[in-house]
Formats: C-alpha cells, structure tokens, sequence
C-alpha cells in the first residue's frame, strides 16, 4: 500500500503573537512544530502501513528549514520525505498550495491513499485536503475518525459530523483528512530517530513539479488577506443567583424592558 | 548550566526520555502512588522508543551505548516517577548479567527480546536473612543430571511477578562459601516457581516489589551463567555498573524536587511578598541546586569512567550512589520544606519526591555498605603503596 501523509511546520500555537502594527504573526523565536492535526495523519498513514505493508511518503512545502519536520516524522515510522520548496512557491493561498501539492502527487504517480490533517493550526481553513482531491480528481472525505477497513481496492472510514458519524465506503485512491478522534500519535523510537537524521530528503522545485507558472505561488493566489483582527471580547452576561422563580421574575422584567 | 559534553545520540536519547516522562509519566505519577499499579502503558511506550536496548550491542537489537546513556535515562525518567525509573533500571539489572557473562546461546535467547522490551527481567539475590550481608544466602541450586533444582525463597525483588527472565543467585556448593554461589537465569511460569506477597511501600509504589520462591524448581542445566562459582563475582562486577542508575534516579528526583520548589517559591505569596524573596528561601534554593549539580557531575564522571573501559569501579560507582543518594534524601526534605504544609499534602508532588528519594540510601547496598566499599578501597590503596 502506497500511503502519502502532507505535513505542514507551524509556529507553536500557544507563543504566538500578532504584530499589532502589521498585523502579521510574529515568528521570530517561535518554535516550529508539525501541525498538530497533521500527526494523527503521520500515525495514521503509519498504521496502515504496518497493518498491510508498503510504504509512507511525507510530503511538506514550505521554506529549507520544513526538512526538519519530514526529519520528525520519519523518526515516527514514515520511509520518505521529500520537501516541495522554490520561492516560487511563497505566497500560495490555499488554492495555490492544493495545486502544488497535488503536482507533487502527479509526479509521485503510484499511490492508494494521501492523508492529511483535518486542519492547519496556523491559518485553520480546512481547505488544502479538499483542494488536491479535487485537483487530482479523486474521492474525498474528511474528518475521518476511524478507518474501519481497506480491502478490494476500496476504504471504509468513519467520519465525524455534528450530529454524530457517518460510515462511508470509497474507492481507492482516495484523500481523507482525520480528526484527533482517529489515533493517538506515537513517541518516536531511537532507532527512527538516528535513521532520520541519516536520510536523504529529496527536494522539488516548481520545475521539478512541471507546474503551471501562474497557478503557484502568489501570482496563482487570488485569496488577499486584507487585514488581520481580534474580534472584541463579548460583554459580559449578567446571572441571576437568588431562587428560581425570583430569578425568572427578574429576568423577565428586564427582557420586557429592553422590548425583547 | 554545564555543558556535560553529551554526543548527540545522547542528546537524543534524554530529549526523548523528556518527553516520555513530560506526556506519560509525570500525568500519571500521582494515580501510579496511590494505586501501586505496575505501569505497564508507559513500560510499553519505553520499550517502543527502543530505550530497554540502550546497553545490548547492536548485533542482538540493541542501541550498542553505555552507562552514561542509561543514567541520562534514568535521570529524565526519575523527574517524573521514581518507581517507573526503576522498574526500567531493574530490568536492566537482569540484563546486565546476560550481557556481560552470558555465553552466545543465551545471549541469542534472550537479549533480542530484553532489547525490545517485549519481556522484562530481575535480579534476585536478597533473601529475608541476607540483605547487606549477601553470603548469608541460603537459596540452593543442586545439580542432577541435565537439571539445576533450585529450593529457597528471594525477597524485595523489584519487578517480582511482572518479569519474565530473573537472574538468581543461589548456592551450589556450600562448602566452598563464597565460591560456592552461582548464578542462573530462572524464566517465569518454570514449574516450583512462584510469587509472595507483593510489598506495600512508602515510596517507589509504581514499581512491584515481591517474594520469588523457589520448591524443587527445575531448570536445564544450560541456564547457568558463566561457570559455577562465579555467582558473587558477577554480582559484584553488576553492582559497580548499576550503581551509577541508582545515583542516576537519585539526581532526577532531587532534580524534580528543585524545579518543583523553585516554581512554587515563586508563586507562593506571604507577607506581600513571591516566599523567593525572602533570602531564607533563597539560600535554601542555592544549597539545593549546588547539591544536585555536584551530584550530577558525579554520576556522570562515574558513568564514563565506566564506559571508557576501566574494571576497577566499585569504589567510585559507590561513591557517586552514596552522594547523590543522600543529595536525594536533603533536597528533597528542604523541598517539602519550602513548600511548607502543601508540601506535606500529596496534593503536590514533593512528599513524593521524598517518599521516593529515601530508598535510593538504601538498595543496591545501603550507604552504609557503600561506606565500607568506598573505606576499603582506600585502605587497600594504601596498603599497597606502602608495600612498593
Ligand atoms: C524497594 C526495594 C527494592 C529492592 N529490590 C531488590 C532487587 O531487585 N533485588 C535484590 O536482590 N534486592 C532488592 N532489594 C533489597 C535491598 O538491596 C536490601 O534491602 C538492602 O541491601 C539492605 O538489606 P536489608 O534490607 O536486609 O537490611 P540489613 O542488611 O538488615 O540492614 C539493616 C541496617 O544495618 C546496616 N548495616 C548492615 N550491615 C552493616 C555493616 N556491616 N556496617 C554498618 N551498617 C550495616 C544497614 O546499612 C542498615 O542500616 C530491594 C529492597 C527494597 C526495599
């Protein structure tokens, strides 16, 4: 089985902090991590491979120092990184990003199933995993929280929605994002983490991906980020805490004078 | 911070105990005191992260390292919970044996799957009438024919009962004494072996600590290690390289406790005032972190000395147990101390600390055996000098 696993490295959430003249994350002495989201992907693609053999490719774009994120997640299990990364490609907006990815999947050819994580911590859209299966044309299903069976050349998964899970039965290949729900992601071994150091990351240029030079990158963006806020705290409510009826007689009184 | 000259393949092995001990054990450290429940999860996490193979070459599936790299485990383990630290160092304790006396046969059996943490091993020597005096055993191993038969019973074996592989030292020739005391590897589920009671503890209640007796226990003759005779030789030699994990747990949880106090001295508001403060505080604080940091230098000095090869270490690998273990026994009281009363509730980390450090003054021989070890070398020194 041919699994891929996309990563993306995100500044560690709980340091960050907005530039409040630009408006802009601040990064400088901000850890990198691997989306969080995006190591239940990693676990995921390695259980499948340990349960029906094959292999687990992780791919990220990102800038030369995402390398150290396909490291981490081959010290988890996965058998190859490569990192997709030009300075053509800086700027992408989702659109771009997906399309890229997706060229990368071209270009990879043989695969049975990409996994994703439900959502990058950093920009929270949701919406790269659904972009390359639309690119590449094939099934999608997201928020998986279970992948209840492979067989016969078709997956049925669990996927989470509001109300609850619905079962749902795809062809492969296919592209399904998971929830945190799905696994629990391992610690890496010692032996994972010396063979990670020693691999060899294979780097992709836009060249390389033989993709069209105005659908990467900023000219294939048209998502603008056109200004970058904290929405205003909510006031306050107010709680009634004397006895039951009181209370409702209180509160009535007031929502009749405010007309409500 | 000093920079302890660590390689990178040890660097690496104490950020992943950190993290090992910061997601799995410390969450649990307080529920494991409380239920003495053997910590199989984080056991299994250790063994998946390839750490029960630190010191087994890497022929047999081992990571090929030294004592240093398990004190560094040791050290990490030991912030979070004491008993997991030395449930993890036990096993070690039976795996050294095979490592350093076992013949290739044994070594093929048994050291692939200690590496991989698929089984768990244990070292028993103590009996209820033979703790610091070892010669007092009465444990016997009669030879028949193909067969060993192995009659008395161990106790405070740590890891008794959730180990599969146990080294054993037993008499097989009472008239020789001393060399009449052999060594065997004993596996768990052999007819005539069975488990006592398991200890309640003070402190360390994550580990299991249990009776081993042997009735007319059979076991094939291939089982002895090295040569009959040899059994306190090798017990001795395993002593003066495990001590240095011993030391190693030591320093982790007087290490913890320091953290914890100075988190809480920062915290902790009297007379309008953060208790840090106040010099008294202070000063305390100071002691303690001179304390562990010369503790720490100690261990690890040891650890290399032991790794680059040199035999003669039963001195110095008692001396850095002896020092650090008391280190442990201070630092962790002044941390109970300056937690003042929350320090004695187990709402908070320290008395555990406490309860924990206190055995480390007493297994792998007591300080007072670790005195007599340390006084006689230099006596011996001495007196062969005086001879030249
Ligand atoms: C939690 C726990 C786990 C253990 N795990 C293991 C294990 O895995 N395997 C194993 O084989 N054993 C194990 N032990 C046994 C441990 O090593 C012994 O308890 C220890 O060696 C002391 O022996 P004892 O308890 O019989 O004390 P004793 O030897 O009776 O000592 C009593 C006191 O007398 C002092 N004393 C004794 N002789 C002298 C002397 N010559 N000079 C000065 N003072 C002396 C001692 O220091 C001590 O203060 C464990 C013990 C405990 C408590």
């Amino acid at each position: 089985m041919n699994i891929i696993v996309f990563i993306k490295q995100v500044p560690e959430t709980t340091q960050v902090q907005i530039d409040p003249k630009t408006n802009t994350l601040i990064r400088e002495g901000v850890q990198s991590i691997i989306n969080p989201f995006d190591m239940y992907a990693i676990e995921e693609g390695i259980r499948l491979k340990e349960k029906f053999g094959g292999k687990v490719t992780v791919l990220t774009m990102g800038p030369p120092q995402a390398e150290s994120a396909l490291r981490e997640a081959i010290s988890l299990g996965c058998d190859e990184g490569i990192l997709l990364s030009d300075r053509a490609f800086a700027g992408s907006d989702t659109l771009a990003t997906s399309y890229t990815l997706a060229m990368a999947v071209k270009k990879i050819k043989e695969f049975d199933i990409i996994i994703c994580g439900k959502q990058a911590s950093d920009g929270d859209t949701a919406q790269v995993g659904p972009g390359i299966s639309t690119h590449l044309d094939i099934p999608q299903i997201t928020y998986v929280k279970k992948i209840e069976e492979v067989k016969d050349n078709s997956a049925i998964v669990e996927r989470m929605t509001e109300e609850g899970f619905e079962v749902i039965k795809a062809p492969l290949p296919c592209l399904i994002t998971v929830v945190k729900e799905i696994n629990e992601p391992r610690i890496p071994s010692l032996k994972g983490m010396m063979r990670s150091k020693k691999a060899a990351i294979t780097t992709w240029k836009a060249i390389d991906l033989q993709a069209e030079e105005d659908r990467i990158g900023l000219k294939g963006s048209p998502t603008q980020v056109v200004k970058i806020f904290t929405p205003p705290s909510r006031p306050k409510g107010q709680i009634f805490d004397g006895a039951a009826d009181e209370s409702v007689a209180k509160l009535v009184d007031i929502l009749k004078s405010q007309l409500i | 911070m000093i920079d302890y000259l660590l390689t990178e393949d040890q660097k690496m092995i104490r950020d992943l105990c950190r993290q090992i001990t910061e997601e799995k054990i410390t969450p649990i450290a307080a529920e494991l005191d409380k239920t003495g429940e053997f910590p199989w999860e984080i056991i299994k996490v250790i063994a998946q992260s390839d750490l029960f193979g630190l010191v087994i070459e890497e022929k047999y599936g081992g990571m090929g390292g030294g004592v240093l790299d398990v004190c560094i485990a040791m050290e990490e383990f030991s912030k979070g919970c004491g008993g997991v630290a030395i449930t993890y160092a036990a096993s070690g304790l039976g795996t050294y044996p095979i490592i350093l006396y076992g013949n290739e046969e044994q070594k093929n059996k048994y050291l692939p799957v200690l590496a991989k943490g698929e089984k768990i091993a244990a070292f028993g020597l103590t009996e209820p009438a033979a703790g610091s005096d070892a010669s007092a055993i009465q444990t016997t191993a009669k030879k028949e024919g193909n067969h060993y038969i192995l009659n008395g019973t161990k106790h405070f074996i740590t890891n008794g009962g959730d180990a599969q592989i146990y080294i054993i030292i037993a008499i097989t020739n009472k008239s020789k004494g001393a060399r009449g005391v052999s060594a065997f590897i004993v596996e768990k589920d052999t007819p005539g072996f069975t488990f006592g009671k398991k200890e309640d503890k003070m402190g360390i209640r994550a580990s299991s600590t249990r009776e081993l007796i042997f009735t007319d226990c059979k076991i094939p003759k291939e089982n002895l290690l090295a040569r009959e005779g040899q059994g306190f030789i090798i017990t001795m030699k395993i002593f003066d390289i495990s001590r240095p994990g011993v030391a190693a747990q030591a320093l982790g949880i007087a290490q913890g406790a320091l953290d914890a106090a100075v988190k809480y001295a920062r915290e902790r508001v009297q007379f309008g005032k953060p208790i840090s403060s106040f010099q008294g505080i202070q000063f305390m604080l100071a002691d303690m972190a001179t304390q562990v940091e010369a503790a720490r230098a100690l261990v690890y000095a040891t650890a290399r000395e032991i790794d680059s090869g040199n035999k003669n270490v039963g001195s110095d690998s008692a001396i850095a147990k002896l020092f650090a273990s008391d280190t442990a026994m201070k630092v962790t009281t002044d941390a109970v101390q300056i937690f003042g009363g929350y320090g004695y509730m187990k709402e908070y980390p320290v008395e555990k600390y406490m309860r924990d450090a206190k055995i480390t003054q007493i297994y792998e021989g007591t300080n007072q055996i670790q005195r007599n070890i340390i006084a006689q070398a230099l006596i011996k020194e001495a007196a062969k000098n005086k001879k030249k």
